[in-house]
């Protein structure tokens, strides 16, 4: 899924700084389930704007809403009777919701309230980490199903680099060197001579390299 | 001959070979460039140019090698795959060999992370072993990595880093056979302290034959302190500074250690020599350059041979 952090509580009230009616708007896709922009957090992020507000002695209401997803121009269509009754809505969906806001709703002011940081999963309660970078080419099947343009920080093809120390790549001690991951696996897999392919360059034009994607399937489409 | 490079020539000769390395400055000073380049003259075959080296930006590699030719050196290119994709990768080799390199080193790169501009972005188009395989297509097959036509093909001794000490031990191996299957002529390790552990990894490369299919330099640098060592053993990820080494400076006093430092230098290239499979040895003394002389001349390894 799609994994945000909540932006600062400043950086939130700036935006919204001078606009009355202010609408914080949730969705139940990828940041409901990694607990940053579903219905609870609405509740939690509007509470704090109001008491915020209210202490600053200025004045407005902030309103909440969750939609089903931001990103289906179908939900979006739901704001169609009130979108224009705000001064801002507050996004706390992915960086896809405040866009399909903006672009159904030209006249409002649409705020990201959150900051969106990777593709990953839970590792346990409260932790997520970062486990696709989406180039375009999944290639996770050669490599004992670990990621190295993911999960290596400089994204290599052909093995650990030389500041691959105790199992923790060379940017930070909290980071697992996913080469030395991927050579236990395929060792223990029986499979380390896979490892001896020299891997060609990549060709980067399926990934955010190649300008920016998008996926037509005529199959759906009407 | 590949490049005809000076180095090329003498490993070819089958000398034990000496390579040095010069940081260029944080700046554009040719004045210092030419400084540090008097010290390594005529006691190395080639002297490596670092490429923004732990990420620290300085002057261009290929300008400083530029200048190394000028004062009558020969220079290794050192090249990261941290700043540059395959356009800028190739188009700077062209433009470095146009200028006279013949010697390159293929790097993945050290992260930007823990250097003075950690927030810009990276590229990692390619890693090294990919930048090895890329130019070993443009001097043999003379075309680009796309395999269009080159108007003029680079003709280059083409070389890679190895570091014996990282981790997973068991793979390190395979990696240098990886760097030759790509395309490799010649090595230069890391830092080697841990003089039992290269001995192991020197001997599962000869075991699978690699010392017959690549130069292999082996890393000396200098210890100027105890607490130079103590620091490259504490902070330098993937570097092995054994404790008796750091006894053993901590035991001569503060003002010798220096001395010392060199000592251990001279003895670790002397046992270098006796290890099958090192066909020389790439002295780093990182800003210490004036010092090189003592550790090469106090090996027994000057003068350097002529080979023409």
């Amino acid at each position: 899924m799609i994994i945000g952090d909540t932006k600062p509580l400043e950086e939130i009230l700036e935006m919204i700084e001078g606009r009355e009616r202010v609408l914080v708007l949730g969705c139940r896709g990828c940041v409901t389930v990694c607990n940053v922009g579903g219905e609870k957090e609405v509740g939690i992020l509007a509470t704090t704007l109001r008491i915020a507000r209210k202490k600053a002695g200025r004045p407005g209401a902030v309103e909440e809403r969750t939609l089903e997803r931001q990103c289906d121009p179908e939900y979006i269509e739901e704001l169609a009777d009130v979108a224009g009754d705000y001064d801002a809505i507050v996004s706390i969906a992915c960086g896809v919701g405040p866009q399909f806001l903006s672009e159904r709703y030209p006249d409002v002011r649409v705020f990201p309230g959150i900051n969106t940081t990777f593709i990953g999963g839970a590792l346990e309660h409260g932790v997520w980490a970062e486990r696709c970078q989406s180039c375009g080419n999944c290639l996770v099947h050669h490599f004992g199903g670990l990621c190295p343009i993911a999960r290596c920080s400089k994204s290599l093809m052909n093995g650990p680099c030389g500041g691959s120390a105790s199992g923790k790549c060379e940017i930070s001690p909290d980071v697992d060197c996913v080469w030395h991951l991927i050579v236990e696996k395929m060792a223990k897999m029986g499979r380390a001579e896979e490892l001896e392919k020299v891997w060609p360059t990549k060709n980067w034009l399926t990934s955010r390299d190649g300008g920016p994607r998008v996926r037509i399937r005529e199959d759906l489409k009407q | 001959m590949k490049a005809g490079s000076n180095l090329e020539k003498v490993l070819e000769a089958g000398h034990f070979a000496v390579t040095g390395e010069l940081g260029p400055p944080r700046g554009n000073n040719v004045e210092e460039v030419k400084h540090k380049a008097s010290f390594l003259k005529g006691i190395v075959e080639s002297v490596n140019i670092t490429d923004n080296q732990t990420a620290v930006v300085r002057m261009s590699s290929v300008a400083a090698c530029k200048i190394l030719i000028d004062e009558g050196l020969e220079p290794n290119l050192q090249m990261v795959c941290r700043d540059r994709n395959r356009i800028a990768l190739q188009s700077d080799l062209l433009g470095a060999t146009a200028l006279g390199c013949k010697n390159v080193l293929c790097l993945s790169g050290d992260h930007q992370r823990f250097g003075d501009h950690p927030e810009g972005k990276n590229v990692f188009d390619l890693d090294s072993m990919q930048l090895i395989a890329m130019m070993k297509k443009m001097r043999d097959e003379k075309v680009f990595l796309n395999d269009k036509e080159l108007d003029g093909a680079p003709a280059i001794f083409i070389g890679a880093a190895a570091n014996p000490f990282a981790d997973p031990f068991s793979f390190r191996v395979t990696r240098l056979a990886k760097k030759i299957a790509a395309g490799v002529d010649f090595i230069q390790t890391q830092c080697i302290y841990n003089m039992a552990k290269f001995r192991e990894y020197m001997k599962q490369a000869v075991d699978r034959g690699l010392h017959e299919k690549v130069y292999l330099l082996a890393g000396i640098t200098p210890l100027k302190s105890v607490g130079m060592a103590k620091y490259m053993a504490k902070f330098v990820p993937g570097m092995d500074v054994p404790e008796e080494l750091i006894k053993r400076l901590s035991g001569v006093d503060k003002k010798q250690q220096a001395a010392e430092g060199i000592k251990i230098a001279i003895e670790q290239i002397q046992e270098m020599k006796e290890i099958e499979g090192v066909a020389g040895v790439h002295v780093m003394a990182i800003e210490w350059e004036h010092r090189a002389k003592e550790i090469i001349e106090g090996a027994g390894l000057l003068p350097r041979p002529v080979v023409d």
